[in-house]
Parts: C-alpha cells; structure tokens; sequence
C-alpha cells in the first residue's frame, strides 16, 4: 500500500513542488494536455515527460490556463500559434501531411498487392506435374542417392 | 511453360534486375536528405504576423520599461540571448558588429536570467544592444515562440515580425539574408 501511494504521488512531485497536493484533478488535466505538446528543446519527448526547462515552463503554463478556466482545444491552440504544428505529438491532417498520415498504410497495401500478385502469378506458371517416364527416373535417381546418405 | 515462352517473358523484363536497385537508389536519396535538414530548424507561425506585445523591465534600468510598441516605425532586430547561453557568445562578436554598421537597432530580450549576470555579461562580451529587456520568467519568450537561445527576429515598420532565425546568427546570414532584407523593409512605408 505504501509503494502504491508512492508510485501515485511521484508523477506529481515530479515537475514542480509548488502546485502538488493542491489539485489532483487539475494536475491530471496537465499532464493530459501535457502528453499531446512536444518538448522542443528535446524532440522526442513530451513536455509531460521531459525535464527541460523550456518544458516545466510549458506546463506551468497549461496548468495557469486550466485554472483561468482555457480549454484543451483553447490551450493546444495557444500552442500552435506560438510554436507550429511540430509542438503537436499528433499533427493534423492537411495537405502537407497526407503523406505522414496516409504513407504507412498505403505502403502496406501495396506490399500485399505485390504479394498477392507474385503469389498468384506462380501458382499459375506452375510446371506440369511429371510424366509417368520423369517420375521413373526421379525415383530411380533418389533412390541411387539414399544409399550415399551419411 | 515452352522455351520460346520464357525467352519472350524475359525479354519483356530484361531490365527487371535493375528494380530493387532503382529503389534502392530512391531510398538513399530520400534519407540523404533527411540526414541534412535540421530537425531544430521548426518553421516558425509566427512569421508574417505582427509580433506579440509586451512590456518589460529594462535590464540594465529596473525602473524603465520597455514595449515592442516603442519600436513602431522603424525597421528593427529582436534578439534572445541569455548569459548561460554558450553559443550566444558565439554569435555575439555578430551581432557587436552589425550594430556598430547602424543598419538597424538591435534591440535584446535577456531570457532567463539574473540580473547581474546579464549586465555583468555585457559589460565583458560589448553590448551590441540599443537595450535589453528582462525576461526573467520566461514568459515573452514563450509568446515568441522560443526555444532554443539564442533565437532573432527581424520586425518591420508595421511591427510584423518577417524574418525568424533559431540559433546563431552567422556573418554569412547576415550578408545574405538579413541585410538584403532590412533594406527591403526600409523601403517599405
């Protein structure tokens, strides 16, 4: 019980240690807001993650806003008037980002496409089964060959 | 399958071979330009659009404040630079000259810091800087979209901000870009 209350309060404790205990709920909405905004100084991380300066100054800042009463569609785009797009962990769908949207899964189909293609196409060119001579011979030569077998 | 068959399918796809090549080929090109661009480079929104307001303390007159109102009508650099930053010191010996050619006030939002720091800063490195404003919390850097110092604006007569650099200004820049685009903006009413 006592390392379940820990794992719970860390998160918390983590960032900042003037707004702790204050508003769980609150801090909840942070963090939610926090996990969609990227880190800009460090790319790959979410300000919700990341220990930045840069990042604890963004959250403290959702967390001003929440409290003034801003949504998170209000706060996201605050965010993107400020710093582009890129600060989205999941960026919109526009022209410029059809491709990022849409490569992957277009990419699959047409590995599947090729695959059914190849797959089909040999079993259509498939050779003749052999003739009652050829399979003699078959025979013959893997029978020849067992006896050398180690 | 026949013999005369398979000499016209291979025929047909004589060239066949050469397709995992050719793709191959697209692939190295495609990540050979990925491993040039900057990933820090984020085109900036803020671009094109009048630049944020605000009003600070003065850095070197905690009494006096300033406002990027005061610049109206007049071609000017907004330029973030802090004390701890290391590569500002870098870009500096820039930014001192290009202030000394009078082309335009360079105008210095002193990010994050203390104080003494900035002032004790300048007073060693030369301050390129008409003035600097004190962005001790960061929050106007936030408004300007600022993420890695040293970062610097051009804004015009209007207060449009039209040119954004993140990271150092070098001489090259300067020449090439910036000073091309000043004197456009000057021409500008």
């Amino acid at each position: 019980m006592a390392l379940l209350l820990l794992v719970v309060a860390l998160p918390a404790h983590a960032g900042e240690a003037a707004s702790t205990a204050a508003d769980v709920a609150l801090e909840k909405r942070v963090m939610a807001i926090s996990e969609e905004l990227r880190c800009l100084v460090c790319q790959n991380q979410t300000i919700a993650d990341s220990h930045a300066p840069l990042a604890i100054d963004l959250r403290n800042e959702v967390r001003e806003k929440l409290a003034a009463g801003m949504g998170e569609r209000d706060i996201l785009d605050f965010m993107v008037a400020r710093y582009g797009d890129f600060v989205l962990y999941r960026p919109p769908v526009k022209i410029t980002t059809l491709l990022l949207w849409f490569g992957p899964p277009l990419l699959l189909l047409a590995g599947l496409w090729l695959f059914a293609r190849t797959v089909l196409r040999r079993r259509a060119s498939a050779p003749a089964p052999l003739s009652a001579v050829e399979q003699a011979r078959a025979r013959a030569l893997l029978d020849s060959e067992n006896g050398d077998r180690p | 399958m026949t013999v005369e068959n398979a000499t016209a399918e291979s025929g047909k796809s004589k060239w066949r071979f050469l397709l995992p090549l050719a793709a191959f080929l697209a692939l190295a090109v495609l990540l050979g330009v990925g491993l040039g661009l900057n990933p820090r480079e984020v085109p900036s929104p803020l671009v094109g659009k009048p630049a944020p307001h605000f009003e600070l303390p003065q850095l070197h007159r905690a009494d006096a404040r300033f406002s990027q109102t005061d610049m109206r009508g007049k071609v000017w650099m907004l330029n973030v630079w802090a004390s701890w930053c290391a590569s500002c010191r870098d870009e500096h010996p820039v930014l001192v000259q290009l202030a000394k050619s009078g082309v335009m006030p360079i105008i210095g939002l002193n990010y994050k810091d203390k104080r003494e720091d900035g002032i004790a800063w300048l007073a060693r490195f030369g301050d390129p800087y008409a003035l600097s404003a004190f962005d001790e919390k960061g929050k106007v850097g936030i408004d300007y979209g600022v993420y890695g110092v040293p970062e610097t604006y051009v804004i015009d007569k209007a207060g449009v901000i039209r040119y954004k650099r993140i990271g150092i200004v070098t001489p090259q820049i300067v020449s090439q870009t910036i000073l091309p685009l000043v004197s456009e903006l000057n021409r500008e009413k």
